[in-house]
């Protein structure tokens, strides 16, 4: 029911499901982002999710579409098998960093590379936040986690993976960007990303994917507020936003 | 439908085709290969989904997928390839959904060898992934058998949402016979109400095989040991050759049970009254058959190509009541039929049970390995 | 009835699409028929070898480890067939690519100069037909007109012009090795 003095309401790809994301996690601004997209673009009743192992494991319960439930770091493969037996759908994954960039890296390049005709919502928030905080692939030089103690030291425990950069190299991509979600202007930027995402998928053009900047106070150990900074302040010149790859017939996507 | 010369191999594929399936996601390993080739260029023809994954995990996820939308989708892979797709075996099964898969089995452990063996009899029929499930698995000992279990296999795995699992050995795979092809079924998908392909004006379906509450998964565990026991009571599948009047009975699946065929014949040309028993479904196992033929039977003699994993099962149908021997060839290799022969020969020539009926219990697994230490 | 028969002889010498022709031949005529390759590492330029069973009743092993007959192409095949030939067996020798005689007095070995045979027909890929031809001097259940029938029945279409080649190189290795056994003492 809308009235004339709405401003905010439940999107309608949302269940009733209140989600289980932790205070200040920008997990739920990223689903009602996807929410909003599948509402507008009237697809929600053709669209299948995948869900990942991680903290969106229960993304299943938030969105009222068909959705199942991946092992972890197989989602890709999962979509690869739906989207190929079913074209006519939508068909979605939602991973964290853990999931897509450590066990799953397999899966997401070779996904991308073969072009699946699927979208992919990466959160990056820089560690493993199901099992309280670990070091990820994603994880900054020099942050302590809960198994990098004396912060991560590159010599011993390697680099950040840059996952965007590195997929944009793939001929199979058609849209892969980068966003952050700690301001409300870098969240219209990403929710205009997600929506070009489906899109791409929607015209059968080639794999894409929204890698979103987010926070994690609770294995970060700070408020929700810093978190928001810490994104602005460290995150994002670690992991530059931008476009990493549109093809040219992206580009034309009126939206 | 005229016989033709078949490779099993491509026979198992084409007869999935014809079976009506719709997606193959699988990856390149010897001696399952022609699987995928054959497919790789039937499948796209056809206007059906074919993928050559990234890995056998890719592989086992985009069956999951796909058998989530409700098709019929297999995999095939071979020994090592197929210990890679345990975890998504594990979560097919935790989901209840139906999914194929093909081990065209190779001597291992480990990297092992390309050569025929069934030492996955273990991990196809006791799991193999994690958690406590059951499964179907055929065992076919000819290329006409594989193509008839092809079929079979997905009426199974949808009949009891249940992977069905189908186990060579790599002579079988690589072996070509006569056989006569299944007409082409339609494909058409069956609408399963439990199927994620999108919800297009119907409740949204979930499938997932997570039960976080374990009182709920315990009620799952129940809910598959309830269907597992109407699998036990409908599905049991076997073959007997000359039991009638044998007392000497020899067990073998698969190509094991094929070469004790020519042993047989041979013994019962010599005069020895034996028969043979071959599984077709080693899951359910045919514990009753077997065990009703303790009745007439003086020794088992169970013949595999491991060292003895389908054995333990035949020990449990017997219970002690009839001594059973073991003759196997593990690690690649096929055994001769002389060598079955001269088992049944050494049964009947130097009797086990003792004349009052008590039966003299040796374990099979070491007095056979015993006697091969010696030959060695 | 059942024969085993093990063809063997150096990858590229048509050793198993010689015994792909006899299993057709077999199954044209009703029988039971089982062919089976060699595969594995050895594949890869060494010797190949496939064992074709022939039988009027359910087949059981599809190997065989002492054969009644086969088909040596070459001398590794020679070497190593000769030892597990069943007693009284026949072994087809390609005479064109050993240079010994057989060791063991039990056995039939049938020298027959395929390469040369198939070169005067004109195609020296034909030499496993010779060596076809005269197995079937050894192989009653099996006729040359059978394995002529399953040549045209089962032969790529772009490869049918190939046909009465294919027939010279059966008859003249079936003649060849007739011309032999006549010289076997009775």
């Amino acid at each position: 029911m809308t009235t004339p003095n709405l401003v905010y309401e439940r999107p309608e790809a949302f269940t009733e499901m209140p989600t289980h994301y932790c205070p200040g996690c920008t997990h739920g601004v990223a689903h009602r982002l996807v929410a909003e997209v599948l509402e507008e673009m009237k697809i929600i009743d053709r669209t299948i999710g995948v869900a990942p192992v991680g903290c969106a494991v229960f993304a299943y319960n938030y969105f009222d579409t068909d959705f199942v439930e991946a092992p972890h770091g197989r989602a890709p493969a999962m979509a690869t098998g739906i989207k190929r037996v079913l074209p006519d759908r939508v068909v979605f994954t939602y991973q964290g960093d853990g999931d897509l960039a450590s066990i799953g890296m397999g899966e997401i390049v070779h996904a991308a590379a073969r072009g699946e005709n699927i979208t992919v919502i990466f959160i990056n928030n820089a560690n493993f936040g199901m099992t309280g905080g670990q070091m990820a692939p994603t994880t900054l030089p020099g942050m302590k986690t809960t198994s990098s103690p004396n912060g991560r030291d590159v010599e011993t425990q390697g680099y950040p993976i840059k996952v965007s950069e590195m997929l944009s190299t793939l001929e199979g991509v058609g849209y892969c960007v980068r966003r952050s979600l700690h301001d409300p202007k870098n969240i219209r930027l990403a929710k205009k990303a997600i929506r070009t995402a489906f899109e791409t998928q929607v015209r059968g053009l080639g794999f894409s994917m929204v890698e979103l900047l987010s926070t994690c106070p609770t294995n970060w150990g700070i408020t929700p507020v810093n978190s928001l900074k810490f994104v602005e302040e460290h995150m994002v010149p670690a992991y530059p936003l931008g476009d990493y790859k549109i093809s040219d017939a992206i580009k034309q996507i009126k939206i | 439908m005229p016989k033709e010369l078949w490779k099993g191999n491509e026979a198992i594929a084409e007869a999935a085709v014809r079976a009506g399936l719709e997606a193959y996601f699988g990856y390149p390993i010897t001696p399952q290969t022609e699987i995928l080739e054959y497919l790789s260029r039937r499948l796209p023809e056809l206007g059906r989904a074919f993928v050559q994954a990234e890995s056998e995990l890719g592989a086992i996820n985009m069956v999951y997928g796909a058998a989530c939308a409700g098709v019929r989708v297999m995999s095939s892979s071979s020994s090592p390839g197929v210990s890679l797709m345990m975890e998504g075996l594990s979560y097919i099964a935790g989901t209840e959904i139906p999914a194929v898969l093909v081990n065209v089995m190779r001597g291992g452990p480990g990297l092992g060898n390309i050569a025929p063996a069934q030492a996955d009899y273990n991990q196809a029929v006791r799991g193999g992934g994690h958690g406590d499930y059951p499964r179907i698995v055929l065992a076919p000992a000819s290329v006409q058998e594989a193509i008839d279990l092809m079929a079979l296999s997905f009426d199974l795995a949808e009949k009891y949402r249940m992977i069905t699992m189908m186990i060579l050995d790599g002579s079988v795979g690589q072996m070509m016979e006569p056989a006569e092809m299944p007409a082409m079924q339609e494909v058409h998908r069956k609408n399963f109400e439990w199927a994620t392909n999108g919800a297009m004006n119907r409740e949204r379906r979930i499938l997932s095989s997570i039960y976080l509450n374990p009182l709920d998964e315990e009620q799952t565990n129940l809910r598959l040991l309830r269907r597992w026991q109407e699998v036990q009571n409908n599905e049991v599948r076997y073959k007997e050759y000359f039991l009638d009047d044998a007392e000497i009975i020899v067990i073998g699946f698969g190509t094991a049970g094929r070469v004790a065929l020519s042993a047989v014949r041979e013994a019962r040309a010599l005069g020895i009254k034996v028969g043979l028993f071959r599984p077709i479904t080693v899951s359910p196992f045919p514990f009753e058959a077997l065990s009703q033929l303790t009745g007439q039977a003086r020794a088992f003699l169970v013949t595999e190509m491991n060292m003895g994993q389908m054995l333990d099962d035949v020990l449990l149908a017997v219970r002690g009541r009839v001594p059973v021997e073991f003759y196997g060839r593990p690690g690649g290799v096929v055994p001769f039929h002389d060598e079955i022969l001269d088992e049944i020969q050494r049964i009947h020539t130097a009797p086990i049970a003792s004349p009052l009926g008590t039966t003299v219990h040796t374990n099979p697994r070491e007095s056979w390995l015993t006697r091969m230490t010696q030959r060695a | 009835m059942q024969k085993e028969i093990i063809i063997a002889g150096f990858g590229g010498q048509g050793v198993l699409f010689g015994g792909q022709v006899l299993a057709y031949a077999a199954m044209d005529t009703g029988k039971d028929v089982t062919w089976i390759p060699s595969y594995g590492p050895e594949m890869r330029g060494g010797t190949a070898n496939c064992t074709v069973v022939i039988a009027d009743h359910e087949i059981g092993s599809p190997l065989v480890k002492n054969p009644p007959l086969a088909i040596a192409l070459n001398l590794p095949s020679f070497d190593k067939y000769e030892e597990t030939l069943a007693p009284g067996g026949t072994l087809i020798v390609n005479q064109s690519m050993v240079d010994r005689p057989a060791k063991r007095s039990d056995i039939h070995a049938i020298f027959v100069p395929c390469n040369e045979i198939a070169e005067e027909i004109g195609d020296k890929k034909l030499m496993n037909m010779v060596a076809m031809g005269a197995l079937l001097s050894a192989l009653p259940e099996v006729t040359l007109k059978d394995v002529e029938k399953a040549l045209e029945g089962h032969l790529p279409a772009r490869h049918k012009h190939l046909l009465p080649k294919n027939y010279e190189a059966l008859k003249r290795g079936f003649e060849s090795a007739q011309k032999e056994w006549d010289k076997v003492p009775a």
